[in-house]
């Protein structure tokens, strides 16, 4: 844990200084906007899919996987198709994102209840239906992102789809209070997760409303979501790798030790990865490409060792 | 009966090209190819762009659907298709390195060579499907789709490094508005491959059955299932390399044609073949009407409606899939 702490205070630092040239009043501010976008975004995306997880009770499932982030894209292209881009430019970013959370939560809500709502269904239903319906939401997005007139479209591009190379700033601010808020929420909740590892009978058996903290914590899961994919656009595979690096490297069930080391171990993927593509390499933003590689690879070699049974 | 099926679906298909010539950016006035004869400029687009348009559709359409069924029936799985078990996309990665190593090649060494990465992608997820404990229906395609995601990162990857990002989008996105006369006869070559599917149907079946099952009948178990996924790699390719991919056609509609006919290959591929060319007609067809006179890829309508019917179809079979 110390060394994981270590470790992504050296990937920061290095992010922060690496060749920068020139005027360090200009390269520290515009470096720690970036810094902060990703922190932010390793934080949410790791909290949200091992409490996912947890909830589910299987390392395999991720929000990721089962098409939040594409649900997201999706309620934002359909909020510009329907209002018109012109209106939608003039409502104020804050709002607008409080408005596209509420509505994923509605959907998750409905999504997920359709999903789990049967008493025992094969995971590898979900999982399949969660990867189709993502591409669904893509295609659905895609195709209206078609309808939209080419020259609206361009001028609302930059400002609703973000990437890790195009770090949306202008909800930083809102996204690090959310972000705190709800880890603030998890952290007084960690006895509870604990508990909802055991399973649904333990759980009740041991005093805690499982139906009740499922559904809130559900909850917490979107908004994280909703706040990672604002901030950088869909990943699908991130959480699963750092997920599971974490169970493998912190071989406890412990809630309080498990959610700030795939914490910390997201940080050092991404900022170590994003120094090493950017400075090292100069690869500009091919991170999400390699994440995907490796995380896909992940997801083979879980299936392969037989994790799913 | 199979026989009414079969010819309403080709009814189906020669109304839907009719439409299909009668449609598009350029004006096209049936009339005036009476009134003016041979000389009309309708016939020039007429035979330039409309007919190898409608031509390219109907033989891409068939050549997936095709594909799909020998896979279906060859990995006994019902979730599969090139665009889920890894063949498209090798194949699209085939087509970068070509682009990258010798952009002069012509396009059948091109599609010759996306055939051998198609082929090899395919390999590879039989494989790793032998590694995987737990042999569950819907693990196959949800190895297959994971693994189509690794290799395209691949592709993603190398083609960002060399800036040709834009020119993959025009080979991993579906669209019939670049077919020209000259540039889709490569795909002539579905008919040679609907032809020896239809030469092997009982073959295929058999090994369908399995190794031990086939081999037991007197079926060289391995000639076939090479022979079938060698098809399966060059109609692909085809596809991949003349208008780029087309996802979950290879899988909606041979197991559409199924819940109607049943698994018996010899009767329900002329069902496939002429299904798969109707769906893809109406969906270029859509596309070109939706936002005239511009045009949406097939790429996109087909992820949408794709999709969906994937979808329905595994909630549809859960009790007896799941």
């Amino acid at each position: 844990m110390t060394a994981l702490g270590a470790l992504s205070l050296v990937a920061a630092a290095l992010f922060m200084t690496l060749e920068a040239r020139g005027n360090w009043s200009f390269v520290l501010p515009f470096r720690a906007t970036k810094l902060a976008g990703l922190v932010l975004v390793a934080v949410a995306v790791a909290v949200a899919t091992v409490v996912f997880q947890t909830i589910t009770r299987n390392r395999i499932l991720t929000p990721g996987i089962m098409g939040f982030g594409a649900l997201y894209v999706l309620i934002q292209t359909v909020l510009v198709f329907g209002l018109g881009s012109a209106r939608v430019a003039g409502i104020d970013p804050r709002a607008l994102f409080a408005a596209e959370v509420a509505l994923m939560l509605v959907f998750a809500g409905l999504l997920f209840r359709a999903l789990f709502g049967g008493s025992t269904r094969s995971l590898h239903l979900l999982l399949l239906v969660g990867i189709v319906c993502g591409t669904l939401f893509a295609s659905i997005a895609g195709l209206l992102q078609r309808l939209i007139d080419p020259g609206e479209f361009l001028i609302l591009q930059d400002r609703l789809f973000a990437s890790f190379n195009g770090i949306d700033d202008t909800l930083l601010g809102t996204a690090a209070i959310v972000v705190a808020a709800v880890c603030a929420v998890l952290w007084r909740w960690l006895p509870v997760l604990d508990v909802l590892a055991l399973g649904r009978e333990h759980a009740i058996a041991l005093g805690v409303a499982q139906d009740r903290m499922v559904a809130l914590a559900l909850g917490l899961v979107t908004i994280l979501v909703a706040v990672s994919t604002a901030l950088v656009g869909p990943i699908a595979f991130l959480g699963l790798l750092v997920a599971n690096l974490a169970y493998m490297l912190l071989p406890t069930a412990r809630h309080a030790v498990l959610l700030p080391g795939a914490a910390l171990i997201a940080v050092i993927c991404l900022v170590g990865g994003q120094t090493l593509l950017e400075r090292v390499l100069s690869y500009d933003t091919v991170l999400a490409v390699v994440i995907e590689f490796a995380g896909g690879l992940v997801f083979l070699l879980l299936v392969i060792k037989g994790a799913t049974r | 009966m199979s026989t009414p099926v079969t010819l309403w679906t080709a009814m189906a298909v020669l109304v839907l090209s009719c439409i299909s010539l009668c449609i598009g950016a350029g004006t096209f006035d049936l009339q005036a190819l009476w009134t003016d004869g041979w000389h009309a400029s309708e016939v020039e687009v007429l035979l330039v762009s409309r007919l190898p348009r409608t031509l390219a559709l109907i033989l891409a359409g068939a050549g997936l659907a095709i594909t799909g069924l020998i896979l279906q029936i060859l990995v006994r799985n019902r979730f599969v298709e090139p665009s889920t078990v890894g063949t498209t996309e090798s194949a699209s990665l085939g087509v970068l390195l070509v682009v990258l190593l010798a952009p002069g090649m012509p396009v059948v060494g091109r599609m010759l060579v996306a055939a051998t990465f198609a082929l090899a992608g395919t390999g590879l997820f039989l494989l790793i499907l032998r590694t995987v404990p737990l042999r569950s229906v819907l693990m196959v395609p949800l190895v297959g789709i994971v693994l189509s995601g690794v290799i395209g990162a691949v592709t993603t990857f190398l083609a960002f490094r060399f800036d040709l990002l834009q020119s993959i989008g025009a080979w991993t996105m579906g669209d019939f508005s670049v077919v020209l006369r000259g540039r889709y006869e490569l795909l002539w070559i579905v008919l040679a491959a609907v032809a020896m599917a239809y030469a092997m149907a009982d073959r295929l079946t058999v090994a369908g059955m399995g190794h031990d099952f086939a081999t037991n009948l007197g079926l060289n178990h391995r000639s076939v299932m090479t022979l079938g996924l060698v098809i399966v790699a060059i109609v692909s390719a085809a596809v991949v390399v003349t208008v780029g991919t087309i996802p979950f056609l290879g899988l909606v509609v041979p197991n559409v044609v199924s819940l109607a006919l049943g698994d018996n290959m010899r009767r329900s591929l002329p069902v496939v073949v002429l299904g798969g060319a109707a769906l893809v007609l109406v969906c270029d067809i859509m596309g070109r009407i939706v936002i005239h006179p511009y045009e949406i890829p097939i790429g996109t309508t087909m992820g949408v409606l794709g999709s969906a019917l994937f979808l329905w179809l595994l909630l549809r079979g859960r009790s007896r899939v799941a």
